[in-house]
């Protein structure tokens, strides 16, 4: 099951690279996206589909547990609606060859299936590195001096960055040694309870994890790769990074995060968290305001939702529930963001609010769904990261930190005002008389898919069905330390 | 064995400052390229060390170690040089003699932090723990205070020598397919790196990081 997962996209780059016509090629895009789909919806129903039998006395390197379904089912979802507009979009963009770019997407896909599934740190680590690597070509895809220096930063910050977190998952393993354990780099061996563990030795290697893979998320101040990659990237490729990449990476340090608390570091964990996600909501917020580039403004929206999901885990069990769902309808909601922003972009041929004025006459249903979006994002009912959003700020009541809540409360007020500033401008009034006019219309390939996305935005906000509450029951109690 | 192992991870050490205090590009990537080499022999020593023949699957792992770092990488690392024609000097934020002794007091403080941190009592050749922090430090000081991209991806690649060096520490808690994913990922990294600092040099000119300020608030 697993196997078959990371092989399909595999072979379908192979695959794409084989085909000579870049008008066909994208056409691998929605075979994958939406073949790794059914197969998500088949292990994540189908019982028993989930484990792989190890080998007697091992621990196994691949299986899916709830924190890896909950993700599986983001990547996923997100990766098969970028894959059908990918097609769209690339037709529009026939003057650049795309036979990397496509090769770069799919190889994300393989390594964030290979995170979901994985269940040792050092896999986690490999695969998370592979995706940074399968993913700077995306960035680079417009071919101009900005998007080099854009894919540059990335490089380099995230490769440093991801290091430390190598270096974290060695301290991990070692810090068992040094208390006198076997080494190991497995999350089945690492989590029993009551195993000797040097605490001196895990603690910096959390330290290490929060910095290398909060690198990966974008959390503030390790953030400046990324308003530069989402600005100068394609909306298709910002979707799939402020959907995908981020919350594998939240996922790989979610690991860090259950082996610490299971040591019994909770109560260190949680205080360096909500350090971490309050400073990320005010980097954001302060950033925010007068963001006259409509896509530098949704890569700090992306910081700032990092940085809720911190806070969320930080607060502890009464709030993981709502941090778990806060992944999922971030994923989906940023899906649509930043999709419908490639279009006007597109459309106007410019991404500064100087030049991009009344999107809703040019382009009504993109400039719909984006402020429809906006709404979303920012916690308005009755779409799903209001749902998500409350039950955090619930949480935070609910475990003793009315003040973590007000800070909570009011940075998401700043990030309303701040962001919405920019995104009236962008959708209301009339087009500027100056304004290019471009070939671009909203078409069906890159339209339906922002349609599916907001629609499953607003179905989460309305009524978690069940067996997803379930599930994310159950992954908020293997966070929580309870399963 | 135990004489020899620390032998060569002294000689890692003093590495790092001779990389921190040589100005020309080329000599400064031969430098990290021995020094790469040098730690994939050490898992031989580890195992010889332990008594019995290493296995298979150690060999190969130490092998490619030391096809990538000593010679792939450097390979790499020569050719984006030569094509960029650039002034192969270092050029660096801070002096040279300043850097090495910046890299002398990191040594220093690795060593006192490990000593303070408490390590695992049955292992060999203990020097391992603090060479691998004090590689970390001096990756990160050439990092930070060289301007040339290619300078910056040496800071790396010692960075990661020393991240590499700590794993020697955990080999048999390491699967190979990890162990040989991150040695791959680590080849691939370079070499998409050094295609990055080539487009640098075609549209700006110069590997000169300070060029690259166009994205900024």
């Amino acid at each position: 099951m697993a196997l078959a997962m990371i092989l399909l996209p595999l072979l379908l780059a192979a695959v794409g690279a084989l085909i000579p016509s870049n008008r066909l090629r994208p056409l691998v895009l929605p075979v994958a996206g939406l073949g790794h789909l059914a197969l998500t919806a088949f292990a994540l129903l189908a019982p028993g589909a989930d484990s792989l039998s190890a080998l007697p006395g091992e621990y196994p390197l691949l299986g899916l547990d709830a924190i890896g379904k909950v993700i599986l089912l983001v990547v996923s979802l997100v990766f098969a609606a970028c894959s059908i507009y990918a097609v769209g979009y690339l037709r529009y963009r026939q003057e650049r060859p795309n036979r990397v770019f496509i090769a770069g997407l799919l190889g994300f896909l393989a390594g964030a299936t290979v995170v979901s599934w994985s269940r040792n740190m050092g896999l986690t680590w490999v695969a998370i590195e592979a995706t940074t690597l399968a993913t700077a070509p995306l960035i680079y895809f417009n071919n101009s001096k900005r998007s080099i220096e854009a894919t540059w930063k990335f490089l380099l910050v995230g490769s440093v960055g991801i290091a430390l977190a190598l270096l974290g998952t060695f301290f991990v393993a070692y810090a068992t040694l040094v208390g006198g354990g076997q080494a190991s780099l497995s999350f089945d061996a690492l989590c029993v309870i009551g195993a000797p563990v040097s605490k001196p030795w895990l603690r910096v290697a959390f330290v290490l994890a929060l910095v290398g893979y909060g690198t990966k998320m974008g959390l503030a101040p390790m953030h400046t790769w990324k308003p530069d990659a989402y600005g100068e990237a394609p909306g298709v490729v910002g979707a799939v990074f402020a959907g995908g990449v981020t919350s594998i990476a939240f996922l790989a340090f979610l690991r860090f995060y259950i082996v610490v608390s299971r040591a019994g570091e909770a109560a260190f964990a949680s205080r360096l968290l909500l350090g971490m996600g309050l400073f990320s909501m005010a980097v954001a917020g302060l950033f925010m305001i007068g963001q006259r580039d409509f896509k530098r403004m949704l890569a700090y929206s992306s910081v700032e939702h990092m940085g809720i999901l911190m806070i969320g885990l930080g607060l502890g069990a009464p709030a993981l529930f709502g941090t778990m769902l806060h992944v999922l309808t971030n994923g989906v909601t940023k899906g649509v963001l930043f999709l419908s922003a490639g279009n006007i972009h597109r459309a106007y041929a410019s991404k500064n609010i100087a030049q991009v004025r009344g999107a809703l006459r040019r382009l009504p249903l993109s400039g719909g769904l984006f402020l429809a979006a906006f709404l979303a994002i920012t916690g308005s009912p009755p779409f799903g990261p209001f749902v998500s959003e409350f039950s955090i700020l619930n949480g935070a009541f609910a475990s003793g930190h009315p003040l973590v809540a007000a800070a909570f409360l009011v940075f998401l007020f700043v990030v309303f005002i701040g962001m919405g500033r920019t995104v009236l401008k962008v959708t209301q009034g009339r087009p500027p008389e100056d304004a290019l006019t471009t070939a671009y219309r909203d078409g069906f390939l890159t339209a339906a898919p922002l349609v599916a996305l907001m629609a499953i935005t607003l179905f989460l906000g309305i009524a978690v069905p069940e067996p997803l509450a379930a599930l994310l029951r159950e992954a908020a109690a293997l966070v929580g330390g309870q399963a | 064995m135990t004489d020899f192992l620390n032998a060569i991870i002294v000689i890692v050490m003093i590495l790092n400052l001779f990389a921190l205090g040589t100005s020309r590009i080329a000599s400064v990537i031969r430098i990290v390229a021995v020094q790469g080499a040098l730690l994939g022999v050490v898992p031989l020593l580890l195992h010889w060390g332990g008594g019995g023949a290493p296995s298979a699957a150690v060999l190969l792992a130490a092998g490619a170690a030391i096809a990538l770092k000593g010679l792939a990488i450097p390979a790499i690392m020569r050719r984006s040089l030569r094509s960029a024609a650039i002034k192969r000097e270092v050029e660096p934020l801070v002096g040279f003699l300043p850097s090495v002794l910046l890299g002398a007091a990191g040594t220093a403080l690795a060593l006192v932090f490990s000593g303070r941190m408490g390590m695992a009592a049955s292992q060999p050749g203990t020097l391992i723990v603090p060479a691998s922090m004090a590689t970390v430090l001096v990756g990160f000081i050439i990092l930070t205070t060289r301007w040339k991209a290619i300078s910056q991806v040496i800071g790396y690649l010692v960075l990661e020598n020393g991240i590499y060096l700590f794993g020697m520490l955990l080999v048999e808690a390491i699967p190979f397919v990890v162990e040989m994913g991150a040695l791959l990922d680590l080849f691939v990294g370079v070499f998409v790196i050094s295609i990055i600092t080539n487009h640098i040099n075609e549209a700006f000119s110069s590997m000169d990081t300070r060029d690259l300020v166009t994205l900024k608030e």
